[in-house]
């Protein structure tokens, strides 16, 4: 039915005289634009080793670089307390920030995408509620999944709440005629439901339970170790790149779900592949640290801003800038008040709020 | 036989049914057709179902293709359904909207010499807005938007382009400017064209092959003159309406009132 490609190749107009001049001109200014994501891109990146190294560097036991140094090469050759405190605590919370941040940037970012709603985060949707729920039921009620060993306890629980809430959201995105405001809406059903329930353990939690909820629910990266931060770079490691290969898919969905669904994006495909890597990431991020959402919102706005739209650009973004966020409110959290370690979860809303509306309140756009 | 053509269509929206048992076409290659009749008579829903968008049954061929046949990936590149809201205003640069649009299902293969650069910007200058490609979708107006929206459906060189009311964001000028490129593209490209009008005369005046529905039934099919007449009119929509010669001969739909 098609004609010959070369009677098609010089149709009806004639491309307007200069169109190849113009062409040239376009092709420039693209690869320029290109070029110029790419370097956000890896200025970011050096952001984040520059913030991770300050990170690492700080901290009120006022140790020497020299002695930091020493200590990460050689670790058996220095005092105990020493090795401790780098290889225990300043290396795993300096990493875990970047994890973190990481992750929820990418979940915030793909949830804002596939959802067509720019409040929705594992924060605003219930995902972090449903995490709290998860920890106040080991804390307060010692409820433990069969199996997890103590130190899991109530990140096992946070998860489980956790996940369970995505699929919640899932199930609800899959249903006939469910629009993205529908689901929205759930989740922020979801929000108020487990905040009530949360409450009501804490009604009835003895002192002692209800001060470790509290703090739980505040948000700490001094919950990290080794093994869950190994856990949840290797979710980032194996989640990341399939959330890349669907960029150009998830850049079609934001025209419009019709619009993508009729250049043959098979849209709830798309959709569940999105949740499900979302619920892995944001479940883990929040059940290890606790209530840290608010990066998961921020971040993506902060990408898209910089970035645009093209995910190929905006996803990676996401990830680096929440990683970013993290890690600056990680150094803010342990060195503001000398002496005390702040819960990161309130830094990171401090930090990332006034970033935040500094950059969404900027009329001029960059791009 | 030629042409994409329908055998047998059912649309149900949980228990309502919107196409009942419907044959229609065939629309014919290289001519723009148009699908009229009142708000809710299941044009929109005959576009989707060609297109194989939603859930129905029949059949749908396209020449000797069976499109049902075919995945929803394949069956949009030989079929597509352009929708009637525009595209979003989002953060993302004209050209970028169209080499995203180009990469959806992988990408296809284009007609231009050179890359898919070249062939963005050729295809956005068959609807005059080539100046257009570095700006961004959120700063664009709604016929902007809409001529975007159009560059990008006949940027993946379907073989059938099935457009529900392409003309509603558009002032007369572009109306008219976008008949004119559809129709052009359309005989050059030899493909079918299908799109949902309100604007009587405009389908009169402008396309080749009409089908009037009303509450999911064929009420008229063929040609123009045929098929807008004051008698089908009154059915369809329930008018009392003329279709006289104007001063240089053409048709022109006139309301004198309800029925």
């Amino acid at each position: 039915m098609r004609v010959p490609d070369e009677s098609v190749g010089t149709p009806s107009v004639s491309p307007s005289a200069g169109l190849s001049d113009y062409a040239r001109e376009v092709r420039g200014r693209y690869q320029g634009l290109l070029r110029r994501r790419m370097g956000l891109l890896g200025l970011l990146l050096a952001l984040i080793v520059a913030s991770v190294v300050l990170d690492f560097s700080l901290g009120p036991s006022g140790l020497s670089p020299s002695a930091l140094i020493r200590t990460l090469l050689h670790p058996h050759h220095v005092p105990a307390g020493q090795g401790v405190i780098v290889w225990q605590i300043r290396l795993p919370y300096a990493l875990m920030a970047v994890c973190v941040g990481a992750s929820l940037g990418l979940a915030g970012a793909e949830m804002q995408t596939v959802l067509a709603n720019p409040l929705a985060s594992p924060f605003t949707l219930g995902v972090s509620a449903a995490a709290a729920f998860g920890a106040s039921l080991a804390i307060i009620l010692g409820w433990r999944l069969p199996g997890v060993p103590d130190a899991w306890v109530v990140s096992g629980d946070a998860f489980v709440f956790a996940i369970g809430s995505v699929l919640l959201l899932d199930m609800v995105s899959r249903r006939r005629n469910a629009g993205t405001g529908t689901v929205v809406l759930f989740g922020i059903a979801l929000v108020f439901a487990f905040h009530a329930l949360v409450s009501l353990l804490q009604f009835v939690a003895n002192e002692d339970a209800l001060q470790d909820l509290v703090f739980w629910t505040m948000g700490s990266l001094t919950r990290a170790t080794w093994p869950k931060l190994g856990l949840l770079a290797a979710a980032c490691v194996v989640v990341a790149p399939l959330s890349f290969a669907a960029s150009w898919k998830l850049t079609v969905l934001r025209m419009g779900e019709e619009r993508a669904a009729s250049l043959g994006v098979d849209v709830p495909r798309v959709r569940r592949g999105a949740l499900l890597r979302v619920s892995i990431l944001s479940a883990l991020a929040v059940s290890f640290v606790g209530t840290i959402g608010f990066v998961g919102l921020v971040a993506p706005h902060i990408a898209r801003r910089l970035l645009g739209e093209d995910h190929r650009f905006y996803l990676p973004g996401s990830m680096l800038v929440g990683a970013l966020v993290m890690s600056l409110s990680s150094i803010a959290a342990r060195n503001l008040l000398p002496g005390v370690v702040i819960p990161t979860g309130i830094v990171t809303a401090l930090v990332g709020i006034p970033f935040f509306l500094g950059i969404v309140l900027r009329r001029r756009s960059m791009g | 036989m030629e042409g994409l053509y329908c055998e047998h269509m059912t649309v149900r929206y949980g228990r309502r049914t919107v196409l009942d048992d419907i044959s229609v076409g065939p629309f014919p290659p290289g001519r723009v057709s148009a699908l009229l009749g009142p708000n809710g008579s299941g044009k929109s829903t005959l576009l989707r179902a060609l297109a194989g968008l939603g859930e129905a049954t029949g059949r749908v061929m396209l020449g000797v293709d069976d499109l049902t046949r075919l995945n929803l990936a394949q069956r949009t590149r030989r079929c597509l359904y352009l929708p009637q809201a525009l595209p979003a205003m989002v953060h993302l640069q004209v050209l970028e909207s169209m080499l995203a649009a180009q990469h959806a299902t992988g990408v296809v293969p284009s007609d231009v010499q050179g890359d898919e650069i070249d062939a963005a910007l050729h295809m956005l200058d068959v609807f005059g807005i080539a100046d257009l490609s570095m700006r961004y979708m959120d700063e664009l107006s709604g016929g902007q938007r809409q001529l975007v929206g159009l560059a990008q459906a006949l940027g993946r060189h379907p073989d059938a382009l099935l457009l529900d009311e392409p003309l509603s964001a558009l002032d007369l000028h572009h109306q008219f400017a976008v008949m004119e490129i559809l129709r052009r593209e359309t005989a050059a490209r030899q493909i079918v064209t299908v799109m949902v009008l309100h604007d009587l005369n405009i389908a009169v005046r402008m396309t080749d092959y009409d089908v009037i529905l009303r509450e999911g039934l064929i009420i008229a099919a063929g040609a123009p003159e045929a098929v807008i007449t004051p008698a089908t009119l009154a059915r369809t929509y329930d008018i009392v309406a003329r279709v006289e010669k104007c001063s240089r001969g053409l048709p022109h739909v006139m309301v004198d009132g309800l029925r």
